[in-house]
């Protein structure tokens, strides 16, 4: 049976995980959790996970859930010498991508993941704009969080533990993607930053990195699908507690 | 030259990666850190951690922040005990589920119960307002039963029968909003269980010096002068009010 990937495109570490087993050419079925519609909550991906979040894997009867535990996962079984710079065997270099991989989940994941939806969710929830003051705090969360990424993670290094790319660089682009998504681009006036997405797109293939992230940068599509299947009243709660 | 270790035993990750040390008889020199007066802002401990934040260590010329990859780090070159981080793939991958997990999961959530009980009061002024307060403990909670019912479930530790860095980083953090006078165990008899095997495992003196300084918390912050906490005002504003 081959590799299960629970997985919507829409998501960061969903696109980590898509990217990685295809450009690592680990065959598996795409399991699609539609998230717009609200998919995770139903019955039968509770069965897959109670966390009801994606990316999930299943391989065999081993369920997994994290996109970071899948990733690693995923380049322990299938990984060759050749492929070793992914999750470098090297004490040193392990340690600098375990160091970004902790460093982003409260960082740049929750920063970015945080003005993506003050930019595309919650006007289509609430009705208007996120009051301005919020927005602004949000924007500069994110923008300290690119500017530690760039001196520190970066520094004058091509990738993140320095000649070849990892698991960090994937992980970090996917989710400075997401508010690019929303119109924000976030590469200009950051010549630092432009420079490694180059990079990082040239390894990955163009093809792969488009493919994997025509989803979010199409996310006008999202009020009509929100609308379609009454997500709007269940996301209000959900959006209030994000003020609190 | 030996080992450096920047930490300040109010930080959840500075404790687990003091006990882990600690555990595995790695040597070190415990460079202290005083969080709460502001010394991760100073110019020295820019040199080890750009981002400011403890723990962070320093191994001759090699500086690492960060908890998890400190750990990781430590296990393999020190060879510790197996079941820490197993070599075991399905094993490992049950513990990097935990360790990935817990930043949003848990971190946050005792991390901010700690402040909205015990620290925002004293520095603002003000009790929290009750919404707030409701939306947090709700949070916390709902951690706490994923981490029953999923992490721990029927199994001894996160990983299965032996204890591991998930069981150690979760330990840690669950004993932060305890460290606000929130009684987190009550009531969880499954929770409860586990806390005992964790104890028991890490071994009690060295459990209870780690978390010595924050069990005595309320005490501490009543007494301390809320002037020289000034400093957090901008950070409370952003992130909880």
């Amino acid at each position: 049976m081959p590799l299960e990937l629970y997985l919507d495109l829409h998501s960061q570490p969903c696109r980590s995980v898509f990217i990685f087993a295809k450009k690592t050419n680990i065959p598996f079925d795409f399991k699609f959790v539609n998230l717009a519609t609200g998919q995770q909550y139903g019955e039968d991906f509770g069965k897959i996970s109670v966390v009801r979040k994606v990316p999930v894997m299943r391989d065999g009867d081993f369920i997994l859930t994290e996109s970071v535990a899948i990733l690693k996962y995923l380049a322990e079984k299938f990984g060759t010498s050749d492929s070793d710079h992914w999750y470098p065997a090297d004490l040193q270099k392990r340690a600098r991508v375990n160091e970004y991989l902790s460093w982003q989940h409260a960082a740049m994941r929750a920063h970015g993941s945080k003005v993506f939806w003050f930019r595309a969710i919650v006007p289509i929830i609430t009705g208007s704009d996120v009051p301005k003051e919020k927005m602004d705090s949000a924007m500069e969360d994110l923008i300290l969080s690119l500017k530690v990424f760039e001196e520190k993670f970066l520094d004058d290094r091509p990738f993140i533990i320095g000649e070849k790319i990892s698991l960090a660089d994937l992980v970090a682009i996917v989710e400075i993607m997401q508010p690019v998504g929303t119109g924000l681009d976030l590469f200009e006036n950051r010549p630092t930053l432009g420079a490694w997405r180059d990079r990082v797109k040239m390894e990955l293939g163009e093809a792969l990195f488009d493919e994997a992230h025509k989803t979010i940068m199409d996310v006008a599509s999202l009020p009509q699908t929100f609308e379609n299947n009454g997500m709007l009243e269940f996301l209000k709660p959900k959006i209030q507690k994000m003020f609190n | 030259m030996a080992l450096e270790m920047y930490l300040d035993l109010f930080s959840q990750p500075c404790r687990s990666v003091y006990i882990f040390a600690k555990k595995n008889n790695i040597s070190f020199d415990f460079m202290k850190v005083s969080l709460l007066e502001g010394e991760q802002y100073g110019e020295e401990f820019g040199k080890i951690n750009m981002i400011r934040k403890a723990p962070a260590i320093r191994d001759g010329d090699f500086c690492l922040a960060e908890s998890i990859a400190i750990m990781k780090y430590l296990a393999e070159k020190y060879q510790t005990s197996d079941h820490w981080y197993p070599a075991d793939l399905q094993k490992r991958a049950r513990v990097n589920e935990y360790l990935s997990w817990q930043h949003m999961g848990i971190r946050m959530h005792g991390s901010k119960m700690f402040w909205l009980r015990l620290l925002i009061p004293k520095i603002m002024g003000v009790e929290v307002p009750k919404d707030k307060m409701d939306g947090a403990l709700e949070d916390l909670e709902g951690s706490l039963k994923l981490i029953e019912e999923k992490f721990i479930g029927d199994k001894p530790f996160i990983a299965g029968e032996q204890i591991s860095l998930a069981d150690l980083v979760a330990i840690v953090e669950i004993m932060q909003p305890i460290g606000s006078g929130l009684d987190v165990f009550e009531g969880r008899l499954k929770l409860s269980a586990w806390r005992d095997r964790v104890q028991a495992e890490i071994g009690k003196e060295l459990f209870d010096e780690a978390h010595q300084g924050i069990l005595a918390s309320q005490e501490m912050v009543k007494n301390m002068d809320s002037s020289k906490l000034q400093i957090f005002k901008p950070k409370i504003l952003r992130l909880f009010l």
